[in-house]
């Protein structure tokens, strides 16, 4: 089975997750061929294009869509691959670095080189982020920011056999703090974290953002098990469209009627809080500009 | 004529290489570009402050720690809060095992791969080729260690990958006595891996290959390293040492002040800049006492202190410093094993420190302003800068990161083996891949180095325990 | 300018719904560019659908509540207004100007009361036109 791992616009942390395998990756070279990996194997570009086409059988794709780069190899390896699979928050909901449709373009390249923007001969920084779904047809995805070891097992092995996986349950279900919830949480202050001495109960009943509650479980908890809440890498629910809107909604049920302007009023940076990694869904094209 | 290297490969990040021929196939010049671009310094803005470790940690899922401690420490000062003596230990913890992962990384599945195997065909110039000829055991025993490493920062950062114990004031996770006895054990293996990864690569160096590959790139540059008081490199604190190519100290700064003292040159065909010594100044792609790029990374900061703060690894350095300063640029890897000798034995000392297991970790804050946080990734000097505002919204970033301090000499290195290695035209992948080489010594980041060092405009008096650390100059 | 605003409203069975009823049964005059769907409480709204109204072209989403304290299911009517508190800065955040959410309390009798927020609401959207991209 011949294999490729290629990168987008990607910190690096997608590739380096793939030998979070350790020995298990010994018994999965046995079964694969890798044939383009830039990150550990010398296979060029001109490589890739020598292929014919649908002989790579799986693809997977990390990193988002930034620059026409990225774009141009995206849809060259869906040419050469039978599969293709988004890995990897980047590839499947932009990541953090899909704040950047927060800003306009022109602002972007404005703040890092102020007037003489380089532009010779280079790929063109795309007006906004975009997913690889947004530029080709994507067959499966792996969860995570970078899938941890416990979730990429899993689809690997499902992969390789042809089936689904992934669990159909919130981050809750799995949290070491599950215990502390209390069955009617109320809120009538909201903490940020670097504020208040962690108790050790469930975060959100503490009145700290926590975004376990929307997100999907698989990674077993392990921001929780250093005692820091829940930021949502992994990302939703499978049948849930809008998990960011969802929290918001959440959380506005569990604010009680002591003070909820306050409340409200404390909460800062809405789209970084609910939709951190997955800001280049909510704004596809950027902020709209029906300012008030 | 143009000869493009793309990708290049067996390193973190995007880059291509053109090697341009004159008429007679002889190389006229060669450049290193690199197409990536994210935005970090201008997406950050607006942020809450405390998610800046988490945000920046992605700029690299190799080097995350790096950032990740690094925005911590700029939080520390932003915030007012001072994190408690184990916090640190701990922060050093993590930090040295994640120095001694990435060094393992880099030495035995990326650039390593050149030292230690050679010539070889492109299908075996990888991590499965270097297991075909070492043999399994010594598979096993990269990996084995490398895991050692990334279960100890699970451990103390939750996970392997993008840790988040690190916070405005401390960490948010102590180690208990059980983990502590298990961190001890695992790094003292580690120590004699890391041992024996320069018996392993040390019978290279003492081959005819070797010298040859030593012959293909010199660079008399200046240097910067972090170092403690004792002028001793330290990757997690301390102040920026910069020496002349002759050796001689050039200058020392607190964090604040290295900003200062750098500028950016930029060139039409590259999203990333070329960092330079201000008072030296810019004089093109040459190296010598007159010109002010200077180098950052394993070999800088062997050639910028006077020792390491660990026995086994400072015998090894009085060894490879008895001649005084190192300029050869594929000494880079000798340098870096002895980092990854002096990290593991550094994580096992700290173990022994009575205040590791302590659960006093954190500090609250007590203001909001200005931070800097620097540490020393794998590759070189990496510092946050943030400016924080009332409401703790990051108002403005400045990062200068590691590779981006190395992009003028990375350039050099390459058209000086370039022009070494391709002659008559005569080009094939095993030369290409040896003028690649030449790139990998510097174990480039390039989703790092694609940032800005920019410049922050505004005045502030940075107090620091209650003392005024710094005043900041108001820059154009 | 022929904008005409597109709005849709939420409105509550048991207060507001009957209240956008007694208008018309009143024959009290309002513009006709609200599309009303009937909702049992003005809790059962969730963002969502605030959100998706948006993007499948409304200028203006209306939710219409039970006054505070009158609520059928005791509660409901103050979640709906804590949740679209938050929109309000989500909208801003996302560059939608957050005049175009509002909510308004409106009980079975007050038919007047519906017509006049339609009519005002509507002015006010015209007034901003259509959602700038």
């Amino acid at each position: 089975m011949k294999i490729a791992m290629y990168w987008g616009a990607s910190c690096g942390g997608c590739d380096v997750s793939l030998l979070s395998l350790h020995e298990k990756i010994l018994d999965l070279l046995k079964e694969v061929e890798i044939v383009f990996w830039p990150c550990a194997m010398d296979f060029k570009y001109e490589d890739v294009e020598k292929m014919e086409d649908g002989s790579i059988d799986i693809c997977f794709y990390n990193g988002a869509i930034r620059t026409e780069e990225n774009e141009k190899i995206a849809k060259l390896l869906r040419k050469k691959s039978k599969k293709m699979i988004a890995y990897g928050s980047c590839a499947i909901e932009g990541c953090v670095i899909g704040l950047a449709n927060l800003y306009k373009r022109e602002e972007i390249l404005k703040e890092v080189y102020s007037k003489d923007v380089p532009s010779e001969e280079l790929p063109e920084f795309l007006p906004y982020l975009k997913t690889l779904e947004d530029v080709v047809k994507v067959d499966a995805s792996i969860p995570g920011c970078p899938p941890p070891s416990s979730i990429l097992e899993d689809a690997l092995n499902s992969l390789l056999q042809g089936k689904s996986f992934g669990k159909n349950v919130a981050l809750c279900d799995e949290c070491p703090r599950k215990d502390s919830k209390p069955d009617k949480i109320e809120i009538n202050r909201i903490y940020r974290w670097h504020e208040k001495k962690d108790s050790g109960e469930c975060f959100l009943a503490q009145g700290i953002i926590c975004m376990g509650p929307a997100t999907r479980a698989g990674c077993k908890a392990e921001c929780i098990t250093a005692n820091m809440p829940c930021t949502g890498c992994v990302g939703a629910l499978p049948k849930v469209k809008e998990s960011g809107i969802s929290m918001i909604s959440a959380i506005a049920s569990i604010i009680g009627n002591k003070n909820e302007e306050e409340v409200i009023n404390s909460i800062k940076d809405y789209v970084g809080t609910f939709y951190k990694y997955s800001t280049a869904k909510l704004l596809p094209e950027g902020r709209l500009k029906d300012e008030s | 004529m143009k000869v493009s290297i793309d990708p290049i490969t067996r390193l973190e990040g995007h880059g291509k290489i053109d090697i341009f021929l004159d008429e007679k196939g002889n190389v006229s010049s060669a450049r290193v570009q690199t197409p990536e671009l994210r935005g970090f310094e201008k997406f950050c803005v607006g942020r809450k402050a405390e998610d800046m470790p988490i945000i920046t940690a992605r700029i690299c899922g190799v080097c995350p720690e790096a950032h990740h401690v690094a925005s911590a420490k700029a939080l520390d000062m932003a915030f007012g809060a001072e994190p408690p003596k184990a916090a640190h230990l701990i922060r050093e913890m993590l930090y040295n095992a994640y120095i001694f992962y990435d060094h393992c990384l880099h030495l035995y599945y990326l650039g390593g791969i050149d030292v230690l195997l050679g010539d070889v065909e492109k299908k075996d110039r990888n991590v499965i080729g270097l297991i075909k000829k070492f043999g399994n055991e010594i598979g096993a025993e990269i990996i084995k260690h490398r895991r050692y490493a990334m279960e100890t920062i699970k451990m103390i950062g939750g996970r392997e990958i993008h840790p988040v114990c690190a916070i405005p004031g401390g960490v948010s996770k102590g180690i208990n006595e059980e983990e502590r006895k298990e961190i001890e054990r695992k790094f003292s293996e580690c120590i004699s891996f890391a041992q024996r990864s320069i018996e392993i690569f040390k019978e290279v160096f003492n081959s005819d290959r070797w010298n040859e590959m030593l012959g293909l790139d010199e660079l008399k540059t200046y240097y910067m390293g972090i170092v403690d008081s004792s002028n001793r490199v330290n990757y997690y604190d301390g102040d920026i040492r910069a020496v002349s190519p002759s050796g001689r100290e050039f200058a020392k700064f607190k964090a604040n002040e290295l900003i200062e003292n750098i500028e950016e040159h930029i060139e039409k065909w590259n999203y990333v800049k070329y960092p330079y010594l201000k008072k030296v100044g810019w004089n093109g792609f040459f190296d010598g006492e007159k010109s002010g790029i200077y180098r950052v990374g394993p070999l800088a900061r062997l050639n910028c202190a006077d020792g390491m703060n660990t026995p086994l690894a400072d015998k090894e350095f009085k060894e490879f410093r008895k001649n005084g300063i190192v300029h050869k640029t594929f000494a880079y890897y000798h340098a870096r094993l002895i980092e990854m000798l002096n990290a593991a034995e550094r994580v096992y000392y700290l173990c022994k420190e009575k205040e590791i297991t302590s659960d006093d970790i954190r500090s609250m804050p007590t203001k909001t302003g200005e931070g800097i946080g620097i540490v020393e990734a794998a590759r070189g000097v990496l510092i946050h800068h943030y400016d924080v505002d009332e409401k703790g919204l990051i108002r403005k970033v400045n990062l200068i990161v590691a590779t981006t301090n190395n992009n003028a000499a990375i350039n050099m290195s390459v058209a000086n083996a370039a022009k070494k290695i391709i002659k008559n035209g005569e080009v094939n992948d095993i030369l290409l891949n040896k003028i690649e080489s030449s790139f990998r010594c510097y174990d480039p980041c390039m989703a790092c180095a694609s940032h800005a060092i920019g410049k922050m405009e505004m005045v502030a008096n940075i107090y620091w325990n209650g003392k005024l650390y710094k005043r900041m100059i108001r820059n154009e | 300018m022929n904008f005409e605003p597109k709005i849709v409203a939420f409105l509550c069975n048991w207060c507001s719904y009957a209240g956008a009823d007694l208008a018309g049964v009143s024959r009290f005059k309002y513009p006709p560019n609200v599309v009303p769907i009937k909702v049992m409480c003005s809790g059962r709204v969730d963002a969502e659908f605030i959100i998706d109204a948006f993007r499948k072209g409304a200028d203006g989403v209306l939710i219409g509540g039970c006054h505070p304290g009158d609520c059928h299911y005791v509660e409901g009517n103050y979640k709906a207004r804590r949740r679209v508190e938050m929109m309000k800065r989500l909208l801003e955040e996302m560059g939608i100007n957050p005049k175009r959410l509002r909510i308004e309390w409106i009980s079975a009798t007050e038919g007047k009361k519906f017509a006049s927020v339609v009519e005002e609401f509507v002015e006010e959207i015209r007034r901003l036109g259509p959602v700038k991209k």
